[in-house]
């Protein structure tokens, strides 16, 4: 700013001086309005996800490169060994890969909660007269649709690679649907997380250690009858395995019943058990 | 037009609250008047936030009961968030979204319609001289467009009790004018407030009544008058031309003041309080003396100033021990949560 442009128009500097009329007309109470529903209230805390996403896209660096980067690793790391080629294997390996990096993801939501009461701008919505739950589902909500994203990133990806599924766009999209539907409610464990663990760090720590294990010892990779009896055993209980076999029967035309309802269960159990441990956490403290 | 309430804004008896080992609140009563500011005046880790904390039904209390307007903040948390509204000391609206973004998103969950929600957002950025930043992120606005934007947040629904932590620490002098003058007129509308501060000159200038916080206890309650008359009103600082002459100065104000006399370190300096209990006289009156009495004695004085007592003095009359900065309330609150 130069300052021939201040002299020539004159303009004073911008030093702030209360006005008491200003202040009096923004004082003056009106009547309150009456508190927003619990869906309305949740819709408004999404909407800050959406904004939050729009001033620091490069939080999207996560839910792009990262899926991206993982479905060529392991296409062209596996492909061969495992299949006759990359294509065949991404057949197989294609919705396995979408569910690990959304269900990786997942753990974003307990990083970003750490962060926001870490920031104390917590306190200030806990002070709301607010439906009290809105805060974290809105922010799981805004969530989801990065969940969304990553899985439409792995889907081009897949499909720019060869992947053609049998289940056409209907079948794609209902396997899109149930790992939106299962990371929903998983991210309820990371926002009870977030809550008790004392930094976004130890945040990030328990999250690659829970992840990795629940991802890599699940059916993604390889068919786990080559496993070991007792690793079939913990595969076979991994929520991560019912909800691979669930995507992938949908993707492919078909309906995998048994897993399904494995998935309906394990959603329902994390919602009904994080839930009101992460809402304890969040009014105790 | 206000919707001014008569009686108590708040009613605390025996509040206790620990984290871990540490004991912030060890049992605070509190009156506030409705319609007034209070201040809770005190050095950092005196419990302050810790009570304005619980008050604002953030943290529940151990022991003891707190009403604000009549509502338990533990019982009736949500009666108590719809007449309340805190600006804490920390980020209390979200640094990553406007000005504008911020206002918009707590006028929609105070229940505002949209077009209403944006009206209100302009006419507070308005009004806080925020016009011109409201499109901006608030992380890249300066201290005080920060702390104006704050207390805007806190008044979007012009709150019945308007909690103040700290407004002004870290500000420069003129932001913290602006900010005095907003208190002043959010009093002035009916709104109760509560500030805590590390400072006397903004309790003094700001709050009709004082309490003095120290180790999670009140240990002094009363009018900003009451409180520093029984300090001393006044600390006269000296400088001497000569070192020589500072024997002399000390012997002169002993005898003219009749309080103790304080030799600095610095070998011209010297320091006496004024203005204290049982004296006749004013504490200028007193220092107006002090200082004919020293020229009479042919004592060159380079500098002279009468300032009120320190929060530093206040404590030290009042507990016999130096207002030493603990460790950060929130911190210990945040360590011993997890």
């Amino acid at each position: 700013m130069s300052s021939d442009t201040a002299t020539s128009t004159g303009r004073a500097p911008t030093v702030f001086v209360p006005s008491s009329e200003a202040l009096a007309t923004v004082l003056a109470p009106g009547a309150r309005p009456p508190r927003p529903s619990p869906l309305s209230a949740s819709l408004t805390f999404s909407w800050r996800a959406l904004l939050k996403i729009k001033h620091v896209p490069e939080q999207l660096f996560d839910v792009t490169a990262f899926p991206i980067i993982m479905v060529l690793m392991f296409t062209y790391l596996f492909g061969g060994a495992l299949a006759d080629s990359p294509r065949d294997y991404l057949q197989f390996f294609l919705p396995g890969i979408m569910v690990t990096s959304v269900v990786m993801i997942t753990m974003y939501t307990g990083v970003g909660l750490n962060t926001d009461i870490e920031k104390g701008v917590f306190d200030r919505f806990r002070t709301l007269p607010v439906w009290r739950p809105a805060a974290l589902v809105g922010m799981i909500v805004g969530d989801v649709l990065r969940y969304v994203l990553a899985a439409l990133v792995i889907l081009t990806v897949g499909l720019v690679l060869g992947f053609r599924p049998d289940g056409g766009v209907v079948g794609v999209l209902a396997g899109i649907g149930l790992l939106v539907v299962f990371s929903f409610a998983f991210s309820w464990v990371w926002t009870f997380f977030g809550l008790i663990l004392r930094s976004e760090k130890s945040v990030m720590g328990v999250s690659m250690m829970v992840l990795f294990p629940l991802t890599f010892l699940s059916n993604v990779f390889v068919d786990p009858s080559t496993m070991p009896g007792w690793l079939q055993a913990f595969v076979k209980a991994n929520p991560i395995t019912h909800l691979v076999s669930s995507v992938r029967a949908a993707m492919a035309g078909t309906t995998d019943a048994s897993a399904m309802m494995w998935i309906a269960l394990w959603s329902a159990a994390f919602i009904l058990v994080f839930g009101p441990l992460t809402m304890h956490r969040y009014n105790r403290r | 037009m206000s919707r001014r309430t008569t009686g108590l804004a708040i009613e605390a008896e025996g509040l206790t609250r620990s984290f871990g080992e540490t004991r912030a609140l060890a049992g605070i009563d509190l009156q506030v008047p409705a319609g007034a500011v209070y201040g809770l005046l005190g050095p950092n880790g005196a419990g302050k936030t810790t009570a304005v904390r619980v008050l604002a039904t953030l943290l529940r209390p151990d022991g003891g009961q707190a009403r604000v307007f009549g509502h338990d903040v533990v019982a009736e948390a949500d009666a108590v968030r719809a007449r309340v509204s805190l600006t804490g000391q920390y980020a209390s609206v979200d640094e990553d979204l406007t000005g504008t973004e911020n206002l918009i998103l707590l006028g929609r969950l105070l229940g505002l319609p949209k077009s209403a929600a944006r009206q209100r957002a302009e006419q507070l950025l308005a009004a806080f001289g925020l016009t011109e930043a409201a499109g901006r992120q608030v992380k890249k606005y300066s201290g005080g467009m920060r702390r104006r934007i704050d207390i805007a947040a806190s008044i979007l629904n012009t709150p019945d009790l308007l909690f103040l932590d700290e407004p002004t620490t870290g500000l420069d002098p003129r932001s913290r004018n602006q900010v005095w003058e907003i208190v002043r007129a959010v009093v002035a509308h009916g709104t109760t407030v509560l500030l805590t501060t590390q400072y006397l000159d903004e309790a003094d200038k700001l709050a009709s009544r004082i309490a003095v916080v120290d180790h999670g206890r009140v240990i002094a309650e009363g009018t900003p008058g009451e409180l520093k008359s029984s300090v001393g009103s006044g600390t006269v600082h000296l400088r001497l031309r000569n070192a020589d002459q500072r024997p002399e100065a000390e012997r002169v104000l002993q005898a003219t003041l009749s309080v103790p006399v304080q030799l600095e370190a610095d070998p011209v300096a010297i320091t006496a309080r004024v203005g204290g209990d049982g004296s006749e006289l004013d504490a200028s009156a007193q220092a107006a003396r002090a200082l004919g009495e020293l020229s009479r004695a042919g004592i060159v004085v380079d500098d002279f100033s009468l300032g009120q007592p320190s929060l530093d003095e206040v404590f030290l009359a009042l507990t016999d021990h130096p207002a030493v900065p603990a460790t950060d309330e929130r911190d210990d609150e945040l360590e011993a949560a997890r």
